[in-house]
């Protein structure tokens, strides 16, 4: 989803070449995806420790009784230092969560790290729970959640339906992240309703919405010459469209969109189908960050017009990035949310 | 003109050597002193900043448990409940401090030397990574782990990965102690529903270390001080002199035209050279001083507190610099005088050398009522001040006061020495000796200054020694201890021994605070030990039999000074309120103390199992009892203490601290000597023209020599019983106002009258020493040169 995320995740081994000799950043011994795609759920929605990284990643549109639009993140990310390990202290499996709430004023964000092997952070099966320190996504099942989360500022406690099934992207779940053929798992949850309170400086305000969850995992690193990623998640009248743009250091881009209909069908469309324009900027923490989004897909006659809710939406955590809510104008109206990363 | 204006004023050095080298060695002794005490504090303070660094000691708030140990699962508990915790777990290494902490939930800032950023790697998680200086690698034996050398590590502290940490030191999903994020989640749940045995302490402003080592570094400060003041006196003398020989110079330049603000400027220019080159050697001096005397310092302070402190000196600018900035504001302080008489002076002011530094009557008399108001304003200050501000300017107005008051006093006795003379011989002689005490005032007045350090600071460290002594015996009642590793072996242990010997006490003791003070609460066995050899400071009647009945407890001093707690005041201990019945010395703890009796502590703290056990029983089984345990019961020989091991070991570090003191007062006392030399040098040529009528009317020379020993010392003797005095007040001012307010605790004053006796012989050996060279040199004088002084009327 996120080359930086990505990037981050990889960090501790990267830097491991650098620093201590002989721990090169092979991926060798870890799993790699391969085609066809074949999951078995519950057990795929529980962690996958033979794989490098992995992430559960959960974003909201939200009103309250006002109308007022709110976005709200909770997203777990896995990663292995090694494929195989020991238990306790030792194991090589770290977590980062990050949490989000995004009014159209302000922009609150905590980040939180974990040993794996010691119960501080995971994920189980049945019944359903993933957590960090006390934040929670948990339930009898997938499709019936709650979430928390707190940081220094915000907290939140939300519960989740899902009125739809999974749907996968790709080939079945397969999707590739470049010309060269990196890929991932990838399948997401976009049908969930959502309720619950948000507790903010101002006071507790109640919410309904509709979330996506995105499950992905992988071992791969992006081609290296990719540095960045501009990532949609739409909800429209008619239709939810997954689409993403990976920018290539030539200036050139590798995209990927997959449309998905109201009763959940998918139709994956392959590099050069989906486009997304830069049409405004927004200066975020010193730097020049597109705001402002022409996005089409010809096949599917989609032509919108994308703006940030709060164009401050800048996840100031480990590695920087910018993830916010998006208002959708033009052929379909709706929300979303746009996750951008690279802008240095 | 400038050209000739600077040799001519320059030539005065070269045709005055002795003057110049005093000038410059009186410098650099005081710059010296000073800037060794400052590299030693420096140093220590260093270290200090890098062990409070690395363990977040002071800054974050912490969670504790009563026996110092944490399972592991509250820690996933208190997070799982939204504590932005970070575990601790701390040990002993081959004798470092093992500190395992966890990267990725340390408060940022909180782990030092990089293990947060680039290092943050597979192997410092998983793999086994130390941090520390080479120094505590050194002595680390080989643990199969990869050691990473870094510098700014605290001395003998070795930082590592939490898991690593649990791995060598054996502590299986145990932690030491959980460090609080200064910045919490909104939502929360309290941690009494989370961990009910773990307690929240709150960050300390300063810590408790700190608080404690400073005063130790106060005290070496006010050594240094004291011991540049003394330098002062010597650099003032020479500068004075230099001043008061140049005048005809100075008069001649002016006649020639010279003007006088060039003139002025060219000597403060000298002034300032002379003073950074003997600022230089003073530093270099210093840093040998600091060198020697930091491995003593260093032993002390890990003795005395626990706390590390490198052995190795670093020049840090911090010391440097100050010893150069002293050494030029020393000279100026010396010469503003002068140099403001210089620029008053009229042209033609006669140029005859009189006397130098010769003080009016009127002079004397300012300097007398100077004297008396300072020492009012200490004895003032020791009445109502507060604080250890308060103290060390009680100190201050005490010894300027009684130095400035030394000449006088000296010369009423001098004159009273006059008045009873029954010879010629003898009036002179006490003419003579009044007449040379202006000349010799500012020695003699430093001659004060170190021997009242001397008595003073000896008077504090044998007082303490020997209170400390006492302390040891009371506590250290039992023959024998022992320490088990885990409740099932203490009470193995307890079964093992009770057939053994004459009783077993448990030693079992909870943290907790009191009255938010950090504290430990003792549950001893109401035993005949306790009664016989824990002595109150201040109790009720009844004390032990009540507080045996468990109707109240004990507190010591610490506690009872920091929270202001008085007899009969009521403390609560784990919600239950009791009576404070006595008040006891527990000298060299940090920390407050409560003590009640075992059968209450086991009803507050039900959880806790003593691990420890006192011994009581014939000392001459002790070693075989120590075989027994390690052959029969297996116990380690590191769980075993001889009472007199324990005895030996608290004694050495405070001989430690005496070594530090005794060569600061040898130091002291040669700058003073050294003082007294160079005084009496430069008068004996400047005293010809009063000497060669005695010489004329029948004196042979050699009888002058050795009347010039006789008066010195006289005035060494007379000086050093006016020392003893004022070496007492310092004593007392630092046993009951200065460590009051700096450990707590009051320390009993003691007084060695050998030891007086002995400095005082010093002292006056000092005097003679100094006093040889100029008697030799005068009763070598050509007779011819005696003779001039007739014949070449200046």
């Amino acid at each position: 989803m996120n080359v930086r995320i990505l990037l981050l995740l990889l960090w501790p081994v990267a830097a491991s070449a650098q620093g201590f000799a002989g721990l090169g950043t092979s991926t060798d011994g870890f799993a790699t995806p391969e085609r066809p795609a074949v999951f078995d759920f519950s057990v795929d929605h529980g962690p996958h420790p033979d794989y490098r990284i992995e992430w559960w990643y959960l974003t909201a549109n939200l009103q309250d009784d006002d109308g007022t639009h709110y976005g709200l993140q909770w997203t777990l990310f896995r990663t292995a230092l090694t494929p195989d390990g020991g238990d306790g202290w030792s194991s090589p499996q770290l977590w980062m969560g990050h949490a989000a709430v995004t009014t159209p004023i302000d922009h609150y964000v905590t980040e939180r790290l974990a040993r794996g092997g010691i119960g501080q952070a995971g994920v189980t099966t049945a019944p359903f729970e993933a957590w960090i320190d006390d934040w929670q996504l948990s339930g009898p099942d997938f499709d019936n959640l709650n979430m928390t989360a707190s940081g220094p500022e915000f907290a939140y406690d939300m519960d989740l339906i899902a009125l739809g099934d999974i749907v996968f992207h790709g080939d079945d779940g397969y999707s590739v992240k470049s010309a060269d053929g990196q890929a991932s798992y990838y399948y997401s949850q976009p049908f969930y309703t959502i309720e619950g309170m948000l507790t903010l400086p101002d006071g507790d305000v109640h919410v309904t919405g509709n979330a996506w969850l995105d499950r992905e995992w992988s071992s791969q690193p992006l081609s290296e010459n990719q540095t960045g990623w501009d990532w949609f998640s739409l909800s429209l009248d008619d239709g939810k469209l997954m689409g993403f743009r990976l920018r290539q250091d030539d200036g050139s881009y590798y995209t990927s969109a997959t449309w998905i209909t109201l009763d959940g069908e998918t139709t994956a469309y392959a590099d050069g189908a989906f486009q997304a324009e830069p049409q405004g900027y927004s200066n975020v923490n010193g730097r020049q960050i597109p705001t402002q989004w022409n996005v089409r897909l010809d096949e599917r006659g989609v032509d919108l017009d994308v703006y940030a809710l709060n164009p401050n939406s800048w996840m100031e955590t480990s590695v920087p990035y910018w993830e916010g809510p998006i208002l959708v104008e033009g052929s379909h109206t709706g929300v979303g949310y746009l996750e951008m990363t690279g802008y240095e | 003109m400038t050209k000739a204006g600077l040799q001519a004023l320059l030539s005065h050095w070269l045709r005055n050597p002795m003057q110049l080298f005093t000038l410059i060695v009186g410098l650099s002794l005081a710059t010296a002193l000073w800037s060794g005490v400052q590299a030693v504090n420096a140093e220590a303070r260093a270290s200090y900043d890098a062990a409070a660094q690395t363990l977040g000691e002071g800054q974050l708030a912490q969670i504790t448990s009563a026996d110092g140990a944490i399972p592991q699962s509250d820690y996933i508990r208190l997070r799982r409940a939204g504590w932005l915790v970070s575990p601790v777990v701390e040990g002993r290494l081959d004798g470092a401090r093992l500190i395992g902490l966890d990267p990725l939930t340390s408060p940022s800032g909180m782990a030092p030397m990089g293990v947060r950023d680039e290092s943050l790697s597979t192997d410092v998680l998983i793999g086994g990574v130390l941090f520390a200086t080479q120094e505590t690698f050194d002595r680390l034996k080989d643990h199969d782990v990869t050691r990473i050398v870094t510098p700014d590590a605290a001395p003998n502290v070795i930082i590592t990965d939490v898991g690593t940490a649990q791995r060598l030191l054996g502590l299986e999903s145990t932690l030491s102690r959980l460090l609080v994020a200064p910045e919490q989640p909104v939502v929360q749940t309290p941690i009494s529903e989370v961990t009910p045995t773990l307690t929240l302490r709150a960050p300390q402003d300063v810590s408790d270390v700190g608080r404690l080592t400073d005063s130790f570094h106060l005290n070496l400060t006010a050594f240094g001080l004291l011991s540049f003041a003394v330098g002062i006196f010597i650099v003032h003398g020479a500068i004075g002199l230099a001043f008061e020989q140049r005048r005809p110079v100075i008069r001649t330049l002016r006649a020639l035209g010279f003007p006088l603000h060039r003139l002025i400027a060219l000597i403060a220019i000298e002034l300032l050279v002379l003073s950074l080159v003997a600022g230089v050697i003073g530093i270099g001096l210093g840093y040998i001083v600091a060198a020697a005397l930091l491995p003593d310092v260093a032993a002390t302070i890990s003795g005395l507190y626990g706390e590390s402190v490198s052995g190795t000196l670093q020049l840090r600018p911090e010391w440097w610099l100050s010893g150069l900035m002293i050494a030029v504001g020393g000279t100026c302080m010396a010469a503003a005088a002068s140099l403001f008489q210089l620029a008053r002076m009229p042209l033609l002011a006669s140029a005859r050398p009189r006397a130098w530094a010769m003080q009016s009557g009127k002079g004397r008399l300012y300097q007398a009522v100077l004297a008396v108001v300072l020492l009012i304003l200490a004895v003032f200050l020791g009445a109502v001040g507060n604080g250890l501000a308060a103290g060390f300017g009680m100190l201050a107005a005490l010894l300027i006061g009684a130095a400035l008051a030394l000449p006088v006093i000296l010369d009423r006795i001098l004159a009273f020495g006059a008045s009873r003379a029954r010879s010629v011989m003898a009036e002179w002689f006490w003419a003579d000796t009044r007449q040379q005490l202006p000349g010799l005032s500012l020695a003699l007045m430093a001659l004060l200054l170190a021997m009242a350090a001397n008595v003073g600071v000896s008077t504090m460290v044998s007082s303490f020694r020997l209170t400390f002594t006492g302390f040891l015996d009371q506590r250290l009642a039992s023959e024998f201890y022992v320490y088990a590793d885990d409740a099932d072996q203490a009470a193995a242990l307890q079964t093992y021994l009770t057939p053994r010997v004459d009783q077993v006490l448990p030693i079992q003791f909870a943290n907790q605070n009191v009255r938010d003070l950090p504290s430990e609460i003792y549950g001893p066995t109401a035993h005949s030990t306790y009664r016989e050899n824990w002595l109150f400071l201040q109790a009720t009647s009844e004390a032990w039999a009540q507080i045996e009945a468990g109707e109240g407890a004990a507190i010591n001093e610490q506690l009872a000074r920091r929270a202001d707690i008085a007899i009969g005041d009521e403390i609560t201990l784990a919600g239950e309120p009791f009576p404070v019945l006595g008040i006891y010395g527990d000298y060299g703890n940090p920390i407050g103390q409560v003590i009640v009796t075992e059968t209450a502590f086991n009803r507050l703290f039900p959880e806790i199992r003593p691990l420890r056990f006192g011994v009581r029983m014939d000392t001459a089984n002790v070693p075989a009892l120590a075989d027994a345990l390690r052959d029969d019961f297996g116990l380690e020989d590191a769980n075993m203490v001889n009472q007199a091991g324990i005895k030996a070991f608290s004694l050495s570090v405070f001989d430690r601290t005496f070594t530090v003191t005794g060569a600061l007062n040898v130091l002291t006392l040669a700058v003073a000597g050294f003082a007294i030399l160079m005084s009496l040098l430069t008068l004996a040529t400047m005293r010809l023209p009063q000497l060669a009528p005695v010489w004329a009317q029948g004196l042979t020379r050699a009888q002058l020599g050795r009347i010039e020993i006789i008066r010195a010392v006289l005035l060494a003797l007379l000086t050093t019983v006016l020392a003893l005095p004022l070496g007492l007040a310092l004593a007392w001012t630092l046993l009951a106002v200065v460590n009051v307010e700096a450990f707590g605790w009051r320390l009993p004053m003691f007084l060695f009258p050998m030891d007086y006796a002995r400095l005082a012989i010093f002292a006056v050996a000092a005097a003679v020493l100094a006093a040889l060279w100029p008697a030799r040199k005068l009763a070598k004088t050509r007779p011819s040169d005696l003779l001039k002084v007739f014949s070449n009327e200046r």
